[in-house]
């Protein structure tokens, strides 16, 4: 039994929860798990609030484990995780924000996705507030010389907004502060009572470039929580569309990068490569992005001949095309000048933070949804998960370019022993409420999923947790020392979500 | 003296009408390479069009100077282009001005540009002004220092003189020629805000450069100051046509046949230069902005060793 397991089994273990392990536990037990994280023993994966509880996912690395515990919080106050282990600091504030309840001894205060210009404050509490506008306070720098540098939320280009607060001397960069919330959809809200088939659809908007994810890993969880499976089929052609979606996320991202540094001739081949990736997942499966294709008992699209001669040709063109991207990439001096050495990601502070996806594996953390809590179809798969430790932009993109390899091997593999068979099992009434967890290997990195269902199959509460929550404040320690007009270079290569995070 | 005012008008007037075809010619270039199809080649002229038609918005805290800024530019630039050869020599204006008067001239559109751009009291424009100025301090001295090595060879500052020079039969290959060739053409590519100094197609206003200097304008102000910036592209290009590919440069005094050829010719330099300098922007990626003055100083260096290889011996 994982050590995981044993630390949670002192608390009461809920039966309704699947496949892991869930516990109530007391403030003293939250506290010491705190600790623990704090420590390094765990890896944060999730904190999110309930009515009058507060939930905390942890992953047990060395065991392969994911367990949740539960503390109600009787008085509207918890025990302060962010205090011991900074990852989750920005959770709490947003658990402050959507639920009321308070952190005690937390280091930072403010809010985080509420700017006071909702119509109600605490939404998803049993009892909302007028809403609050209170002025936002940046963190105070101190020193000779410096300046502030304030960019977004609005910006030049047509991105997503999101505020970036640079201290600055001169070109250095002293200190960035984020300040995202700018999308906030109240998801989680319009979760609350939804069917399960709407339920699927608005996990698939949360965030548009890992629609596939989203959709996959609630399905997961949903399914986890009834206690059913996909047919073959049907997890096979997810595997097959998750890894599409990676392949046109990362080669967008391979161009994308270049072009930060002013090196369009990267762009060009590489965004008319992920078109031809969007075109062949359009053959296969109907729709560009694959969106609404996943729902929580199967598929609702099932791959026709011809769109797997398709994608099967996409395969060829993209291993045709890649070695001269990449020889133009490594051979070009001035791109290397760029992207070599540049915004250096800690590996520590990455192995605190359990940054998941490219920024994870680009500084040494090797953790990969698919390897270390392996999902059909991926146990039955050959892969590799390439992991470098250069930590800077140049090894954020070889990342990408050798995930894109591994992920052109993996559907060729899904093509070749794509099993026959039922797209969808009928999903049943559960009779009693019931819960399932799922964490989905996206692009960015692990997606994380929690739905419990009542007694009629209605979602009582469902939370996703996006990878980029412990990657946005993980650049915004990789600026530091570098100068203010290396950022979007940097940014890109994190590529961080902020729909998913305002959610 | 009619013959030569006639000349320094029509040319006046060329270099105004065609500089925004030399932006889109290059733009064209570049999408091509980037197997993109482009915006069509008069597109500069559409959005000049649109931007004059604009109503100007200004910041509340604008002075004088930031409207008075962009007329400053313009004139200043307009100017400068209208003092280089471009398919004649024998300008009327070439006697009473010269490669360091077209410096100054450039050099105060420059402070003008600055100027404006920290006076509204944005972040961004505090950032170009000052990365701006960055560069002009290297680029001037640079652009000077090619200045006196081509005055050292041809014996003036003054470009019909250069250019006439240039075109006789002594010349030959020159090493300090070579030298003030590349570095005129670093100098050119750092003060038209072109890769690898600045990027002008980018969006990402933390890397900008110019642009971030002039995020404030908007409506005529911004339409002058992009004219001002595809005037000075032209200038630089004429200018480097003028001093080392003087070939089909109408003499002073020219039949029309031969001022029609002189235009021909400069077409087909202005052609070759944009060409070159799309295909030069397209393998190139953007340095860092701390890397600027590795790359001006070159630029310097060479103006420098040109200048002391004809101090050692007039052969060089």
């Amino acid at each position: 039994m994982p050590a995981l397991f044993n630390v949670l089994a002192s608390g009461r273990i809920r039966p309704d929860h699947r496949p892991w392990l869930r516990a109530e536990v007391d403030a003293a037990l939250w506290c010491a798990l705190a600790q623990q994280l704090a420590e390094g023993r765990w890896t944060l994966l999730g904190l999110w609030g309930d009515a009058g509880a507060v939930h905390m996912a942890l992953l047990d690395a060395t065991g392969g484990a994911v367990g949740v515990a539960s503390l109600a919080c009787a008085d509207g106050t918890f025990p302060s995780v962010g205090r011991l282990h900074a990852p989750a600091q920005r959770l709490e504030r947003t658990i402050t924000d959507l639920f009321g309840l308070t952190p005690v001894d937390a280091p930072d205060t403010r809010p985080w996705l509420d700017h006071g210009r909702w119509p109600v404050s605490r939404p998803l509490a049993a009892r909302p507030g007028a809403p609050e506008a209170a002025p936002y306070a940046f963190l105070p720098v101190e020193g000779e010389g410096l300046h502030e540098v304030a960019v977004g939320p609005v910006h030049a280009g047509i991105i997503e907004p999101g505020h970036f607060r640079f201290t600055a001397n001169g070109e250095a960069v002293v200190r960035l502060e984020e300040r995202l919330g700018y999308v906030h959809r109240g998801v989680e809200g319009l979760m609350a009572g939804a069917s399960v088939a709407q339920g699927a659809a608005l996990a698939g908007r949360v965030c548009g470039d890992s629609t596939v994810a989203y959709a996959l890993a609630f399905a997961r969880a949903v399914e986890a929580a009834l206690g059913v499976a996909a047919p073959e089929r049907a997890q096979w052609l997810r595997g097959l569309m998750a890894e599409l979606e990676r392949l046109a996320n990362h080669i967008g991202d391979i161009g994308a990068v270049c072009n930060d540094a002013a090196f369009p001739r990267l762009l060009a081949p590489c965004a008319v490569l992920r078109e031809q990736v969007l075109r062949a997942a359009e053959a296969g499966f109907g729709q560009r992005m694959m969106k609404d294709r996943i729902v929580p008992g199967g598929v609702t699209a099932d791959l026709a001949p011809a769109g797997a001669a398709r994608i099967r040709a996409l395969v060829s063109t993209a291993r045709a095309a890649l070695p001269e991207l990449i020889s133009i990439y490594d051979g070009t001096a001035s791109l290397q000048d760029r992207t070599a050495g540049t915004g250096f990601a800690r590996p520590d502070l990455v192995a605190r933070f359990g940054c998941g996806g490219f920024v994870g594996r680009a500084s040494g953390r090797g953790f990969d949804a698919r390897r270390v809590l392996p999902y059909a179809p991926y146990d039955a798969l050959t892969f590799a998960v390439p992991v470098l430790d250069g930590g800077d932009v140049n090894a954020r993109v070889w990342v990408r370019i050798k995930e894109v390899e591994q992920s052109l091997g993996l559907v060729t593999q899904m093509l070749d022993r794509m099993p026959e068979g039922p797209l969808g099992v009928d999903l049943p009434v559960p009779g009693a409420p019931c819960e399932g967890l799922a964490l989905v290997e996206g692009f960015r990195g692990d997606v994380l999923a929690f739905v419990r269902l009542d007694a009629e199959g209605r979602i009582a509460r469902c939370h996703l947790r996006d990878p980029s929550w412990f990657q946005w404040p993980v650049l915004e320690a990789a600026i530091e020392g570098n100068i203010i007009a290396d950022f979007p270079l940097c940014n890109k290569s994190f590529n961080c979500a902020y729909a998913g995070v305002d959610l | 003296m009619i013959h030569a005012l006639l000349v320094q008008g029509l040319q006046m007037a060329l270099v105004l009408a065609i500089a925004p075809l030399v932006t889109g010619f290059v733009r064209v270039v570049k999408a091509r390479l980037l197997r993109r199809r482009g915006p069509p080649l008069l597109q500069p002229y559409f959005d000049l069009a649109r931007l004059a038609r604009k109503e100007a918005v200004l910041a509340q805290n604008a002075s004088w100077l930031f409207r008075a800024a962009p007329y400053l530019i313009f004139a200043a630039t307009w100017v400068a282009a209208a003092l280089v050869p471009t398919f004649a020599t024998g300008l009327v204006f070439s006697w009473t001005a010269d490669l360091i008067a077209i410096t100054a001239l450039l050099g105060s559109a420059r402070f003008f540009l600055a100027l404006a751009g920290m006076d509204v009291g944005t972040s961004f424009g505090g950032l170009g002004a000052s990365r701006e100025v960055m560069i002009a301090s290297l680029a001037e001295p640079a652009l000077i220092m090619i200045v006196f090595t081509l005055a050292l060879v041809a014996g003036s500052t003054q470009l019909s003189t250069v250019a006439e020079h240039m075109l006789s039969a002594h010349v030959g290959l020159r090493v300090s020629l070579g030298l003030a060739l590349i570095g005129l053409t670093m100098v050119a590519i750092a003060e038209n805000a072109r890769i690898p100094i600045d990027n002008p197609a980018t969006h990402l206003e933390l890397t900008m450069v110019h642009e971030a200097m002039v995020l404030e304008y908007s409506g005529r102000h911004l339409a002058l100051i992009e004219l001002a910036a595809s005037l000075k592209l032209t200038l630089y290009l004429s200018l480097i046509a003028c001093v080392f590919l003087p070939w089909g440069l109408a003499p002073a005094g020219a039949a029309p046949a031969v001022l029609a050829l002189g235009m021909l010719a400069y077409g087909a330099k202005l052609a070759l230069g944009g060409a070159l300098l799309g295909l030069f922007e397209t393998v190139i990626a953007k340095m860092r902005v701390f890397r600027v003055p590795d790359f001006l100083g070159a630029a310097l260096m060479l103006g420098l060793l040109g200048t002391l290889l004809l101090f050692v011996s007039r052969s060089f």
